[in-house]
């Protein structure tokens, strides 16, 4: 049961503490009743890094994603995003807002704001939350579905839209307060093949850029092509980490040759 | 008994034959003919026990068991027709139309003598004659000595009746504000609460409220000459003249006035009353009675006129009705909808203590009768806050409705995906915020279905507040009706304005679902 425990230490490949890692979790611990969900979980990603978490369902990768968000409290441990550091058991409220949309999030399914259209689901936080003036926002919003390719469906209602061009507008409206963090959760599930290169394309484009990324994902193609460092969890806890391609074409660990196999063999488990 | 005796015969029939078979068939018919001669069918009467003494008072204990000079003179017809009487309630204001449908044989309660009521059922002689006599306050009786005095004042007394009819020709003639109660007791106890200035009903009924309420005072002069009168189906005009020559009668041998004495309602009059009676002996017959004239007529009541000219009477005190009946629906739904938001908002986000005061409010209010809300709120508070009618019935919709609107809201609101919630706090937003701009917006146009259907629910139960006084499109339509003698036009046309209203919501509703679809940030 010790391999329960952190067996390789995510932060051995980045420089922690230094100026340009954007967030750091250290020894995340959560439980839901007997279940432990995470068990000393420790990470840190430096800006303009893709993170990929891989793990099969129910190890934990989404409850780190929402427990940097500030979704979610935790029972020991910290997170530090930028310069914020997030406590164990710290009331989300507050959590969220001293994060003050240092971290955006995109969901697995979009949750646009159903009444609104495509361009107003981006700008309703810079208009309301930043106070910024409707023309800027306006114009910024325009831009950054532009970026992402759905100009041409900013006035359609999210029930309208497909699942791939809702899931870039739920991007642009996360981006659209400028966060430097940036949470996607299982982003290709909805996705066929080539949009999903066209999503990669986005995700790299928005790492040059300097901002930083972490993503939940059950694609190992996806994660080999797109993202700069793996770490894949079972049970709660980090079993290896590394660059994907050495990580992914030469598992070390059971739970990643489970993983891969469960992906060769059932593709059907990916929602689509 | 009757099916089953009903079914045995036939099959004695089929086995009996030849001369032997008829002779036992004729024992037979002429033995059961002369049993239903003993056994005649008892006389239902019917009368509202809800008028109280002297008329007829309900036993509290058993309903079924009735007293009162109507109860004695009911009891003495039976008994001079060899029968058993047999009490049936019903409602004041539906006598003529039970009597019609035949649901009794003889209907007395305090009815009144009226040309209408003579035109749609056969009417006795009248048996008791009573005085229209005005109660004020104490205080004003110099101020308020007749109806001329009242311009501007509100007058109370009971719906469809003489004294309601002669203050609507007050209100037309002298600028008094009648108002139509559905009982005898609340225009007396709202007088000396000061909801009303005066109350106009017989002195029956005034003596009454006199000995059980203090501080007021009657004018001894009447308003006018009534008389009180026995009512049977207008398809039974032989019962009616048997009942005309039994309280002749009564009247001569001195019978009913030992039953008035008896229920301390004997007075000068009635001596008056068979006098005049024993020379109208022929006009009575014929159904007509020559008291009638002593009323003043009401332009509203005169039976000759065509049932066109009278809806065309009727017509703009219809319109006046639903125009109050849209008023208060559209403003105790207004209510409705801003205190169930309130609620539905405080059952969401409201800490634990304020959740459960808000679910026992919606259970209570879901739990109990709207009418007895009502009641509690004009009535009941009046010796806390003295509410005009309109308002207690503005207030008592709204509220009872707030509770049926916070649930649709609730609902609504806790339909909105949580997701799309954790994706508004994640961008900044503030709980308040995501509520006025992701969660109440989605959630309204949820609820808005269900709450169109709640508004012409309650464009219809806002009629329930004719029993606080307010004369709203049902109300206008049962005096309409009562005046004339006949529910078919008069109903028609209450369906047809219900629906005028009713209809138009629909539209709208979708005009703002329509609407809000465009809408933007």
């Amino acid at each position: 049961m010790n391999g329960r425990q952190s067996t390789v230490d995510a932060r051995q490949s980045t420089r922690d503490g230094s100026p340009s890692t954007v967030l750091v979790a250290r020894g995340l611990r959560l439980a839901r009743g007997r279940r432990e969900v995470l068990c000393g979980v420790d990470l840190a990603v430096d800006c303009g890094e893709v993170l990929a978490l891989m793990g099969l369902s129910g190890s934990g990768k989404t409850t780190i994603l929402r427990a940097v968000a500030g979704l979610d409290r935790f029972d020991a441990g910290e997170i530090r995003v930028d310069d914020v550091v997030i406590r164990a058991r710290s009331d989300p409220r507050r959590t969220r807002r001293a994060l003050r949309q240092r971290v955006g999030m995109v969901f697995q399914f979009h949750f646009l704001f159903e009444h609104l259209s495509a361009i107003e689901n981006v700008m309703l936080a810079p208009v309301h939350v930043q106070r910024r003036p409707r023309g800027d926002a306006e114009s910024r919003a325009r831009q950054l579905l532009d970026q992402l390719g759905v100009a041409h469906r900013a006035t359609a209602l999210p029930r309208e839209l497909s699942g791939g061009e809702a899931q870039r507008v739920a991007i642009a409206r996360a981006l659209a307060v400028d966060p430097p963090l940036l949470l996607l959760d299982e982003p290709t599930a909805s996705l066929d093949p080539a949009r999903r290169n066209e999503l990669g394309d986005s995700i790299r484009q928005l790492a040059s850029e300097g901002r930083t990324l972490v993503m939940t994902s059950h694609d190992d193609e996806f994660v080999r092509d797109f993202a700069t460092r793996v770490i894949v969890l079972a049970d709660g806890c980090v079993v290896e980490a590394g660059e994907p391609a050495a990580v992914l074409s030469n598992p070390q660990h059971p739970a990643t040759r489970q993983l891969l196999q469960t992906d060769r063999d059932s593709p059907a488990w990916r929602p689509t | 008994m009757e099916i089953g005796r009903g079914t045995r015969v036939p099959r004695y029939l089929r086995r009996l034959q030849g001369t032997a078979s008829k002779t036992f068939l004729c024992v037979f018919l002429v033995l059961s003919a002369s049993l239903a001669a003993e056994e005649q069918p008892p006389l239902r009467w019917g009368g509202d026990a809800e008028g109280g003494a002297p008329y007829v008072e309900a036993d509290p204990s058993d309903p079924q068991k009735v007293a009162g000079f109507d109860v004695e003179i009911a009891e003495l017809i039976a008994r001079e027709l060899g029968r058993r009487a047999e009490f049936i309630q019903v409602a004041f204001n539906s006598l003529d139309q039970s009597a019609i449908r035949g649901d009794f044989d003889i209907g007395l309660s305090g009815i009144e003598d009226t040309p209408v009521r003579r035109g749609a059922v056969a009417a006795s002689i009248p048996y008791y004659r009573f005085r229209e006599v005005l109660t004020v306050r104490d205080a004003d009786r110099e101020r308020y000595r007749s109806l001329e005095d009242l311009r501007g004042h509100r007058a109370a007394t009971l719906g469809g009746t003489i004294a309601y009819d002669m203050l609507l020709n007050a209100e037309r003639e002298h600028g008094v504000i009648p108002v139509s109660y559905e009982d005898d007791v609340h225009p007396y106890s709202d007088l000396v609460i000061g909801r009303v200035d005066a109350v106009l009903l017989d002195n029956v009924l005034a003596a009454r409220a006199m000995r059980r309420t203090r501080g007021l005072y009657t004018h001894p002069d009447a308003v006018a000459i009534g008389h009180y009168i026995v009512i049977t189906s207008p398809r039974n005009t032989e019962l009616r003249d048997r009942i005309n020559a039994i309280l002749r009668r009564a009247m001569a041998d001195g019978t009913l006035e030992s039953i008035f004495r008896k229920w301390n309602v004997w007075n000068d009059d009635q001596p008056q009353l068979y006098a005049d009676l024993a020379g109208t002996q022929d006009l009575a017959k014929k159904g007509q009675s020559p008291f009638s004239q002593s009323l003043p007529s009401s332009a509203a009541s005169s039976p000759s006129a065509s049932t066109f000219e009278q809806t065309k009477r009727y017509f703009p005190a219809l319109i006046r009705a639903a125009v109050i009946t849209l008023l208060l629906s559209c403003l105790a739904m207004a209510l409705a909808v801003a205190m169930g938001m309130a609620i539905a908002v405080g059952r969401v986000y409201g800490d634990r203590l304020s959740r459960v005061a808000l679910t026992f409010y919606v259970e209570a209010m879901r739990g109990t009768p709207v009418l007895l809300q009502l009641f509690v709120i004009y009535y009941g508070l009046a010796s806390v806050v003295l509410l005009p009618a309109f308002v207690a019935a503005l207030i008592g919709l709204g509220l009872n409705y707030a509770a049926y609107e916070s649930e649709i809201y609730r609902s609504a609101l806790e339909a909105v995906p949580r997701g799309q919630l954790e994706a508004a706090r994640i961008l900044g937003f503030s709980e308040a915020q995501i509520l006025r701009l992701v969660r109440g917006p989605q959630a309204f146009r949820l609820a808005l279905a269900p709450m169109t259907n709640d508004f012409v629910a309650l464009l219809k139960d806002s009629s329930l507040v004719s029993v606080i006084t307010v004369v709203e499109l049902t109300k206008q339509t049962q005096i309409f009706a009562a005046n004339i003698g006949s529910w078919v036009v008069p109903g028609a046309l209450c369906a047809a304005l219900y629906l005028a209203l009713s209809l138009p919501l629909a539209r709208v509703a979708r005009w703002l679902e329509e609407r809000w679809r465009s809408s933007t940030v």
